[in-house]
């Protein structure tokens, strides 16, 4: 174990809801959590950043189109072109769809029904900052709960994100029509990656699953790696 | 200048809550098929004419409005 807490920063949106437990739980994980209100337009210096679960702008719109034009989210979208880690779970990856930041967008469940239960999810790639405690084909039982986690792409983007292996969970039992039944994508280098099940939740077992501590450990492990270099730095 | 934006779901986009909408019509006793749900934008627009305010919008559809991966738009603009 090494002592270096990384800092990983969690954005808060006007009505994020998540942003409390994603801190809880990157701390308990090691990490040096800190939060950002999305009206600044300069991150702090940080080895990654967390875009939490939430309605943020009561989703109007569509989820995540107003909060991808937060003054923060302009300086996330500087910090991921720079390599910078960037994890957004649940409406934290509407906004990263919504930002073009990663491939596809998230439509309402094929249902229409709000789905808040445990599922399971394969690990396609093991090789991400966000999964690299996972072995390659693991199964991870993590909670969703969401309205709009159908995954969507038209068959042209669905076939390049396979292709270039940007698929990185795979739900077991599709429980909301996602295309492939895809739980979380990557973007092409990597470093940014959304996922609609929600690892903050999973990491006690006093709630049950700790599988979410795979997700988000491998993320403080990968920041940890990143303020070990000094020459990389992570400012907005 | 007053203009209306309909956005809808691009054809063989699944369309859950218009699905939803057209069971209940169903339910009521109406014959229907094929229900599916968009919104509309209503907007002003300062433009020097329909065709200015037409790119304008139409920027603004690509931009914010529509999601062109999902959602085909059209635009109305009242004289």
């Amino acid at each position: 174990m090494n002592d270096l807490r990384p800092r990983i920063a969690v954005i808060t949106f006007p009505g994020s809801n998540d942003d409390q437990d994603a801190l809880l739980a990157l701390e308990q994980l090691g990490a040096d959590a800190v939060t950002i209100w999305h009206a600044n337009e300069r991150l702090p210096e940080v080895a990654a950043v967390v875009l939490p679960g939430g309605f943020s702008y009561g989703d109007y719109l569509r989820c995540g189109a107003i909060a991808r034009f937060s003054p923060a989210v302009k300086a996330l979208a500087e910090f991921a072109a720079r390599g910078g880690l960037v994890l957004g779970i649940c409406n934290g990856f509407q906004i990263l769809c919504e930002a073009g930041l990663l491939p596809g967008t998230l439509r309402p469940n094929a249902s229409l029904s709000f789905i808040c239960r445990d599922v399971v999810l394969r690990v396609e790639r093991a090789d991400t900052p966000f999964t690299a405690g996972c072995a390659p084909g693991q199964r991870l039982t993590i909670p969703i709960k969401h309205g709009e986690g159908c995954w969507f792409a038209d068959a042209d983007l669905l076939a390049h994100v396979e292709a270039s292996g940007q698929v990185v969970l795979r739900y077991q039992d599709n429980p909301n029509g996602s295309i492939g039944a895809i739980a979380a994508v990557c973007n092409k280098h990597g470093n940014v990656m959304g996922l609609m099940p929600h690892p903050e939740h999973a990491v006690d077992s006093l709630l049950g699953s700790t599988d979410g501590a795979l997700i988000l450990g491998s993320l403080v492990e990968a920041a940890r790696e990143v303020s070990r270099r000094p020459a990389v730095t992570a400012a907005g | 200048m007053r203009a209306t934006v309909l956005v809808r779901p691009k054809p063989g986009i699944l369309d859950p809550q218009g699905e939803a909408v057209e069971s209940s019509l169903r339910q009521l006793g109406f014959s229907v098929a094929d229900a599916r749900i968009g919104r509309v934008v209503d907007l002003e627009v300062d433009a020097s004419d329909a065709a200015a305010a037409r790119t304008e919008i139409e920027q603004m559809c690509e931009q914010l409005l529509a999601n062109p991966l999902i959602e085909s738009y059209e635009i109305e603009i009242q004289a």
